[in-house]
């Protein structure tokens, strides 16, 4: 049932299992005792009591044997922790953005992903920001977690050391989103990664449409089969009018070129009714021919 | 109650007003207690429902019987109700306004007319949240932490909702006020500093802590609707804010509260545990200043809500050292009282068996916070149904199995009836299961890696998921069992005399209900509070 431990990750068990040791020790010394005394010292059995009002030295080694105990566990905690906190100098960087409710990873040759591929045995770093609100990234796989803060870079790093699919979660409540802000770390042999890193490279070639949309997580929210989600779904909206709220006041526009480009770099300039208003700007971060892309396909979504 | 010119009961006092206003225009400490229990118990009852609605949708992956907008307000509601109406005000508004008077042998607590305030700041900040779920946006969808920027960019009703948590924070503080003067002044004669019932120890260290904490909640709630109404900009990066300024300023009171809701249930099993086993405490002054050891060692341990926050490295170190320096006064609570079990002879009634069953889970729930409070381990399970699980045992199997102790022991005082013990037993046994059955496959869920607050899951996390369900419904079959044994007994319960239980502290010595001036004649101290078999 429990995921199978990972090399580095065993830094993070140890600290369990040794933690988990001695609190289930503790909690059968305490319980047991208790019970014992129920049982042996029932009223039945013993029905006048001894009035013992404490016991200097025993509230000595109950103080002092915790004492070391838990410091002990804050040391080896915290040893742990030093380990999580400092990548190897040869890690290789990714750039997180996380964003209601999609997590978008970038390589160091510019090269996007709505999933995290990383070769095996190589130490990876990721810096985490957040577009919006607050997220934080959790690999169950690998023991580790960082939240995403707009306005703040943050990182955490891992060696993937067995090639597979992991669960990539969020883990900061952000909204209804949430629970499907889920993507995968997809760790494969060196070979396969220099495919799969050479195959995309070169930022200038194009790329198919819905691939933008999905490595920058417009698909979180949009849909392109119609159904409704977060925000408006993209099917058939092309040419047709819709309600719109600009500056608090309802208007009608027709949703052309203008108005989804206008959509995407100040989102929050025409509103679709009955929507929130909670779409962070694209402006920097989509390029101008992805632009041009995501147009294209959805003008010819019917 | 043993002659017929016995005095009467507050019930049959009214005072000024007759009817219901002698409720709740009433200064007396022992209607506004009643008046406590009863709003808090019926709010109890709602987060409940909403909690065993939020486990039906989880039975399955996918959706079951809500949508996720509707989930993720239910867990935000139940948590608000839980925390800011039921547990945080719990054993210290409720009980602790009945019991403390009586406990230190004064006709009332020190500010009799602030103590109804108090109550009336409790309640118009209750009927405030419930209006805010049904006004503006909807129900607060934003959990109970009100993280921001996401509780600045939601639509629902969050400002409302804040602002009722606010009055509820002003009423913790003026019962904290209330509750620390009355300590100090009106402590009957002889009654020293360390002949004071336990439990009155435990209110003292509350009091302290919610007069010193409350207040930066009052401040960060106030600034959370400044930015939400008028765009203040101190959390919102975009304005040169921070957003890790506010989890600093929530935590700096929501952690100290967490000891607002813990220590006066400890104080409560103190109190029951040398009566049921006929001998006086073990180690009366240990237990007495690890309450105010932990009440002040919790103000420096905030932090570790945030150990994957973003925060220094250096911060973290440090708030995980403190973390472990506050466990130690937990520590010497539970080995007391599990020595206070020794030689005794023990009648294992149902209050006792709440306490027992308190001391273990609460001993889990600490433990497993062991886990959280290293660094290594608490960035993997931060965030999880680890936490989760964690929590509901401190605070459920902890703080809640308390106050059912205490509300069992205290019944026959505060009512003048017995319940029936036989349906209290069962009624445990039902709920001890149904809580472990619920609760402790979430810690499972947790390692595995499911994380809290996610209205679907993954198809490999079904088996704990259904299995806390089904906990579900025996746990609320326990407690429905527990309240009707309760509610019945109010009405038709046997007269249970002034000391059914044979206590030694000074409630015990007056009638059961108490007089409307709860003593006919101040009792003079001469001894401790647990002296048993020295007449």
């Amino acid at each position: 049932m429990f995921m199978k431990f990972l090399y580095k990750s065993a830094s993070v068990d140890n600290v369990m299992f040794f933690i988990v040791g001695i609190s289930v020790f503790m909690l059968v010394l305490v319980t047991s005792l208790m019970i014992f005394f129920l049982i042996r010292y029932r009223r039945k059995k013993n029905p006048d009591a001894e009035n013992i009002e404490g016991n200097l030295m025993l509230e000595i080694i109950w103080t002092v044997i915790p004492t070391i105990l838990v410091l002990a566990m804050f040391y080896y905690g915290w040893i742990g922790f030093r380990i999580m906190r400092n990548p190897p100098k040869d890690a290789m960087l990714v750039k997180v953005t996380a964003r209601m409710w999609s997590w978008s990873f970038m390589y160091e040759n510019g090269q996007k992903s709505g999933e995290l591929n990383v070769p095996l045995n190589r130490p990876v770093k990721l810096i985490i920001n957040s577009e919006d609100v607050l997220h934080s990234l959790f690999i169950p796989a690998f023991r580790i977690k960082e939240d995403a803060v707009p306005g703040m870079e943050t990182y955490l790093w891992f060696l993937p050391d067995k090639t597979g699919t992991y669960d990539l979660f969020c883990t900061e409540y952000c909204g209804s989103g949430h629970h499907s802000m889920i993507s995968k770390v997809i760790v494969m042999a060196q070979e396969d990664f220099s495919k799969w890193y050479g195959e995309k490279e070169g930022a200038g070639k194009a790329q198919d449409s819905l691939k933008i949309m999905e490595n920058n997580g417009c698909l979180g929210c949009h849909t392109v089969d119609g159904t409704k989600r977060v925000g408006p779904g993209f099917k058939g909206i092309f040419g047709k009018e819709a309600e719109v709220i600009t500056n608090g006041r309802e208007r009608k526009i027709v949703i052309d070129k203008e108005y989804l480009r206008r959509s995407m770099l100040d989102p929050g300039a025409d509103v679709v009714k009955g929507f929130p208003d909670i779409m962070p700007s694209q402006k920097g971060i989509l390029k101008d021919e992805e632009i041009n892309a995501i147009i294209e396909y959805i003008k010819k979504l019917k | 109650m043993t002659t017929g010119d016995r005095e009467k009961s507050f019930y049959e006092t009214q005072g000024r007003h007759t009817g219901i206003l002698s409720w709740v225009l009433s200064t007396d400490h022992k209607r506004i207690g009643i008046l406590y229990l009863t709003a808090m118990f019926s709010f109890f009852f709602v987060a409940v429902i909403l909690g065993v609605l939020m486990r039906l949708e989880l039975i399955a992956p996918g959706r079951t019987i809500m949508s996720a907008t509707t989930y993720n307000a239910i867990f935000t509601v139940h948590g608000v109700i839980m925390i800011f109406l039921f547990i945080i005000p719990g054993i210290p508004s409720g009980l602790g306004n009945f019991l403390l008077p009586l406990l230190i042998g004064a006709r009332d607590v020190a500010f009799p007319r602030i103590n109804l305030m108090s109550w009336w700041f409790y309640i118009t900040g209750a009927i405030v949240i419930l209006v805010s779920l049904f006004t503006g946006g909807g129900p607060p969808d934003t959990g109970w932490t009100f993280y921001v920027p996401y509780s600045i960019k939601t639509g629902t009703n969050v400002t409302l909702a804040v602002f009722g948590v606010f009055l509820l924070g002003i009423s913790s503080t003026l019962t904290g006020i209330n509750f620390v003067t009355t300590i100090h002044r009106l402590r009957a004669p002889g009654m020293k500093w360390f002949r004071m019932p336990l439990f009155v120890w435990s209110l003292y260290a509350t009091g302290w802590v919610q007069i010193l904490a409350t207040p930066v909640l009052g401040l960060t709630l106030l600034l959370l609707m400044s930015e939400r109404l008028f765009g203040f900009g101190l959390f919102d990066p975009a304005k040169g804010g921070d957003p890790l300024l506010f989890e600093h300023l929530f935590w700096i009171y929501s952690h100290p509260a967490v000891y607002i809701m813990i220590l006066p249930a400890m104080g409560a099993v103190t109190e029951i545990i040398p009566v049921f086993a006929r001998r006086t405490i073990f180690g009366y002054k240990a237990i007495a200043f690890s309450s105010l050891a932990i009440a002040s060692a919790g103000y420096l341990v905030w932090g570790h809500h945030m150990f994957t926050s973003g925060m220094s490295d250096i911060a973290r170190m440090v708030f995980s050292f403190l973390t472990f320096i506050v466990a130690i006064p937990s520590g010497i609570k539970v080995f007391n009282w599990v020595a206070s079990l020794y030689k005794g002879s023990i009648e294992l009634v149902s209050p006792l068996l709440f306490t027992i069953s308190f001391i273990f889970l609460f001993s889990i729930g600490g433990l497993t916070g062991l886990v959280n409070g290293a660094l290594a381990t608490n960035i993997f399970v931060h965030g999880t149904y680890f936490i989760v699980a964690h929590f509901h045992y401190t605070m459920f199997g902890g703080t809640a199995f308390a106050f059912f102790a205490a509300l069992h022991y205290w019944f026959p005082k505060i009512t003048g009836r017995m319940y029936r013990e036989a349906l209290a037993k069962r009624a445990w046994v039902i709920l001890f299961t149904g809580f472990n059955v619920l609760y402790f496959p979430m810690f499972i869920l947790g390692l595995e890696g499911m994380p809290r607050r996610y209205y679907d899951y993954l198809p490999r996390f079904q088996t704990g998921h259904f299995i806390s369900t089904i906990g579900s419904w025996i746990l609320a079959t326990g407690l429905a069992i527990m309240f009707y044994n309760l509610i019945r007994s109010i009405f038709k319960g046997e007269a249970a005399g002034s000391n059914p239980w044979g206590g030694t502290t000074l409630e015990w010595t007056t009638s059961s209900p108490p007089p409307r001036e709860n003593f006919k004649e101040i009792p003079v101290v001469t001894g401790g509070p647990y002296r048993f078999g020295k007449d």
